[in-house]
Order: C-alpha cells, then structure tokens, then sequence
C-alpha cells in the first residue's frame, strides 16, 4: 500500500485510537491520588511515537517490558498488568 | 476460502462456533493443552482433560466436518509445583500415539520463575526423547520479551531440538525477530487488547515477507473471536493482498509446519 491507501484504510480508526488516548491522559490527570510505576512507563512509551521514525510498535513494547534477564525465585501470581514491577534495572 | 485454526481452546467454546468456523472456510482445528481457568488439584484432573482432547472434542468438530488436533503437555500457568508437573508429563506418553495428537505444548513461560523453567526444560527432554514437534506459549504483556530469550535459550541448549520442528506462539514486534533468527516458526495471535490486532499482525507478515509464519486466534474461555483468523483474511484482501498470500498464511503454511506431525499428515 501506499501512504495515501495506508490514510485511506487506518486514519479513521488511529485517529479515534488517539482521541481515546488523549481522554485517559486528561482522566489520569482529573483523578486524584499517586501514580504507580505504570505511568512512569507509559510516559517512557509515549516518547517512542515522537519524531519520524520505524519500528515505533516495536519500541513501545520493549517500554512495557521486564528487561531483565534471570528467572524469578517464584511465580507469586499468574496475571499480568502490562508494565514490570521494580525492573528498571534492566531497562535500555 | 479454506483455513486452518492452529491454535484454538475448543473445550471452553460452546458447539455453535464449531458451526461457524466451518461456515467461515475452517478445515482443521488444532487444540493445545492449556490453563482451564482454575488450578486441577491432581494429576487425575489432567488425565481426564487428555482424554477429553484426544477423544471428545474430535467427535464434537467431526459434526461439523471439522479435523481436530490437540497438543498435550502441562501448561506453565500450573507449573509452579514442579512434583505436580513431573506427575503430569508422566502421564503424557501413553497419550501421544492418539491419531489426533501433534506433540508437546503448548509449554513455556508464563511468569519466568525457576520452577516454571525447570518445568519447561524437563517438557524439552519429553519431546526430544519422544521425537514429538514443540509449540511453545510465550507469556503476556510485560513479562513476553524476557520470556522469550528464556524460552529460546532453554531450546537451544538442547542439540536434539531442530528448530523447524519448533513453533513458537504469541509473537509481537519485539519478539517476532529473535524466534524467526533462531530458525523457527513464529505464531502470531489474534487476541482482544493482550496480543495482537489483524492490523499489527498484517504489519509484521509484510515485515517478515510470511515466511514460518501463521495466525491463530487462541480462542479460549476469555473474551476471544473464533472467527479472528478469517477476519484477518478479510483485512489482508482490504489491504490488496491477493487470493494465494492469503492461501499461503492461513492455510499452506500452518499445513507445512503441522505436515512435521505424521498424524496430521495421514489425516490430511
């Protein structure tokens, strides 16, 4: 596809994507209360998307990641919360 | 337009879906041993779920002209205890000679702990010893990039596995590259908010020219779509894809790679 077929099938839907986006920004800040370590790596996912650049999907997952590298002593839980928990020693 | 559905939890699916997956083109479903949702609290619990794999669900599907498939392992939600999970992989061989069993899976990761990866190793041991194919689930959202590498590292450092007898599922863009290096086959899965879109997963099968690729949907007793994978085709046809790179990823390449399985192969 080219760019105007690639605006012509997704713009709609990423432009609604984006409004949804802004709403939870403006909702986090209406709402009183700390934030937990999941906003500190939503900002640092949100810095993936500036700029004219590939591989955004990629980058923003690896903002959501564990990049940590040695197994845990215990699975404490079996859910996930889609950011890690204390691992930012392993971050890059 | 026919398809295969690698990847699909049919136990926790009611009857209608068998209906409508056959209605959309699917020809064979393919079930991995999975989480029920709830830990069994015995090996018994699981030896009741084989049999409901490798003997009621294929009568279910068969009404509906569909091929069923299952996969048997213990999954890495329950592989905490690693006494109950030796108990469990006991139990698989007697199981694997069944004519709708593929091999061993769908194993992994799913909080990358000691214990869950000992129990994916000693699953490893099982397939080789038994010359079974793997699929391999990868864990979810934080925990699937540093997953992965275990996972990989964990199949590389036994020489028995080859890594085109490998499949390994759940892929998104930041693992999708390190599978596809390492020689084996990547399943992408169509799965509301925790996986992947139709739109991302087109994204990467043009990324990565389709290639030991498929699509799955992993439909289970979550909020899922059974009828993801023909959905997606439809979005590749949106996308001007034409009928045979369609054909390729929803049905030759999951054939080639399950082809490996000489119970599928006779069945097909």
């Amino acid at each position: 596809m080219n760019r105007q077929q690639v605006l012509d099938l997704y713009f709609l839907d990423a432009r609604h994507q984006l409004v949804e986006l802004a709403a939870f920004l403006d909702r986090m800040e209406r709402a009183g209360g700390p934030e937990d370590f999941r906003m500190r790596h939503f900002r640092s996912a949100l810095a993936a998307l500036e700029g004219r650049k590939r591989d955004r999907a990629r980058k923003v997952l690896l903002a959501f990641s564990d990049l940590t590298t040695q197994p845990v002593a215990r699975a404490e839980t079996k859910g996930a919360c889609g950011a890690p928990r204390g691992a930012e020693r392993g971050r890059r | 337009m026919k398809y295969i559905e690698p990847h699909a939890h049919m136990v926790s699916r009611v009857t209608d879906d068998y209906e409508r997956m056959a209605v959309a083109g699917c020809v064979a479903v393919c079930e991995p041993a999975f989480w029920a949702g709830y830990d069994r609290s015995a090996p018994a619990g699981f030896a009741d779920y084989f049999c409901q794999l490798t003997e009621h669900e294929p009568k279910r599907a068969a009404k509906f002209g569909l091929k069923h498939f299952c996969w048997l392992c213990i999954n890495s939600k329950e592989a905490e205890d690693v006494k109950l999970a030796a108990e469990v992989i006991a139990l698989v061989p007697e199981f694997l000679g069944r004519p709708n069993v593929l091999g061993v899976g769908e194993i992994g990761l799913n909080k990358n702990s000691r214990n869950e990866l000992q129990v994916l190793e000693m699953q490893i041991e099982l397939a080789a010893t038994h010359r079974q194919l793997i699929l391999v689930h990868t864990p979810h959202l934080e925990d699937k990039w540093k997953g992965t590498r275990l996972i990989l590292d964990a199949l590389k450092n036994d020489r028995r596995i080859r890594p085109e007898r490998v499949i390994i599922d759940h892929v998104e863009e930041h693992t999708i590259g390190m599978v596809l290096d390492a020689g084996m086959w990547a399943g992408m899965t169509l799965y509301p908010q925790t996986k992947c879109t139709p739109a991302r997963a087109i994204d990467m099968l043009e990324t990565y020219a389709g290639e030991r690729l498929w699509l799955n949907s992993a439909c289970d007793w979550g909020v899922s779509d059974p009828l993801a994978v023909p959905k997606t085709a439809l979005e590749m046809k949106r996308r001007g894809h034409l009928a045979a790179a369609i054909d390729k990823v929803v049905y030759q390449n999951p054939r080639k790679f399950l082809s490996q399985s000489a119970h599928f192969k006779n069945a097909f």
